[in-house]
């Protein structure tokens, strides 16, 4: 079109989002570590409280290292991007030569990197601490690996639908659990059966599926939120 | 350089605009028209909806009624992205970045004007040795001044500057008339709010009133 400079390519906006939101989230390290904490405290207390006895840890390994994860990650979703509408950072995105569902899910991924992958890397840890077995280790890494990267475009499309007001928090958390009831099923479903000796590849399967739908849907969801939360 | 020669073309034209909040008329209805080179005053008392249309012109909110003409074109959103610059009451800046980084991802989503590079622009806008300062420490004028060099870094046709003057020192008024004259000369437009009486460029600009 006429008068238009070219635009920086794809690519390099998306670099650009990336690398700021990275270094925004290294910026404020303690937020990072909050919900490693909160999940190692959890699992911790449960041979407290259930006591060590080991058959008893094992058959709940599974169940309760998936419900930390996901209620650990509910703690940093609320911010993922409250402090862009604050300052003005989502208005310049919004208005940037480049398509607003694609920034947003970089956003997320970037999100995803700093909540869910310092829960993934430690999970291992949580686990043996439950005495999950080491052969059951890789279909936990899987679930996870597949249930946390849904959680957070799901969570995205929420917080995005929530910016509007105030004090989402709680609102979000009430939205989002029903959401978070399938992903747990599933990803628990998975683990339970490889924990038997069962075929476990379908549940994550559903799992993979549900990811692919919602990596289309969601940042196109949020785009359209957003705009309507900024038009106000 | 705002007495326009009527060959300039219009870039902005606006028809019977009028924005309502709740069935509350924010403004309106509003004609004016912007012709490339011409640097506009957007007049108004506190709440008379001057952020509002800036809001709308941006593509940020939803246009009730009336024409809006961008070369000629009916006004969309999506022609628009790019073209036009923002700056707004939020001013766009991550805090714990350094004046440096936040142009960088500026540049990395809208591009630069040929020429210019990201050194050059903070020694241009007088925030040579805060380079690498987090926005965070700035002063509330040293923020606007970082939030202006995006202006001039990033390539646009149709400023839309939301009090640009607030906050700012007698050299920093200098600096946005300044940056607003070699716009103007580089046959950019501008659309510019402020309630204070401010010694605006040089003559008399083109005032779009949004009372009658």
């Amino acid at each position: 079109m006429r008068g238009r400079m070219s635009s920086p390519r794809l690519s390099t906006a998306c670099a650009a989002v990336l690398r700021r939101d990275l270094t925004l989230a290294w910026r404020r390290r303690g937020d990072i570590v909050m919900p490693v904490l909160y999940a190692l405290i959890v699992v911790t207390l449960f041979p407290f409280a259930l006591g060590p006895e080991e058959a008893l840890l094992q058959r709940i390994a599974g169940g309760v290292v998936l419900v930390t994860m996901l209620l650990a990650m509910l703690l940093a979703l609320d911010a993922m991007f409250r402090g862009d509408i604050e300052d003005g950072s989502l208005e310049q995105l919004m208005l940037s030569p480049q398509p607003l569902a694609l920034m947003l899910g970089t956003k997320i991924l970037a999100h995803w990197i700093t909540t869910a992958l310092p829960l993934i890397v430690i999970a291992p840890l949580l686990a043996a601490m439950l005495h999950l077995p080491t052969a059951v280790m890789p279909v936990l890494l899987y679930a996870l690996l597949l249930a946390t990267p849904l959680l957070s475009l799901l969570g995205a499309v929420l917080v995005a639908l929530t910016a509007g007001t105030r004090r989402s928090g709680m609102l979000l958390a009430l939205m989002l659990l029903p959401l978070c009831v399938p992903v747990v099923i599933f990803a628990a479903g998975a683990v339970a059966a490889a924990q038997q000796g069962l075929p476990w590849l379908a549940p994550i399967a559903w799992l993979g599926a549900a990811l692919v739908m919602a990596l289309v849907l969601a940042p196109l969801a949020c785009a359209a939120a957003l705009r309507i939360a900024l038009d106000a | 350089m705002t007495s326009l020669s009527a060959t300039a073309p219009v870039l902005l034209e606006a028809r019977a605009l009028s924005f309502h909040r709740q069935d509350e008329p924010v403004f309106g209805p509003l004609d004016f028209s912007l012709h490339a080179g011409e640097v506009a005053l957007v007049e108004g008392n506190n709440g008379s909806g001057k952020t509002t249309l800036l809001r709308i012109l941006a593509g940020l909110l939803h246009l009730d009624e009336g024409e809006l003409r961008w070369r000629g074109q009916p006004w969309r959103r999506t022609e628009h992205l790019g073209d036009t610059l923002f700056l707004g009451h939020h001013l766009g800046l991550k805090a714990d970045l350094s004046a440096r980084e936040n142009l960088a991802v500026a540049a990395g989503l809208y591009g630069t004007r040929a020429g210019r590079d990201v050194p050059g622009v903070l020694a241009d806008i007088g925030l040579a040795g805060y380079e690498d300062e987090p926005v965070r420490r700035l002063s509330a004028g040293q923020k606007k001044r970082a939030a202006l060099a995006r202006l001039l870094l990033l390539p646009g046709t149709l400023w839309l500057l939301d009090e640009p003057y607030a906050n700012l020192d007698r050299t920093g008024i200098e600096l946005v008339n300044r940056l607003l004259a070699m716009h103007a000369t580089e046959g950019g437009a501008a659309l510019v709010t402020s309630h204070g009486a401010v010694s605006f460029l040089d003559g008399e600009p083109t005032r779009v009133r949004m009372h009658a």
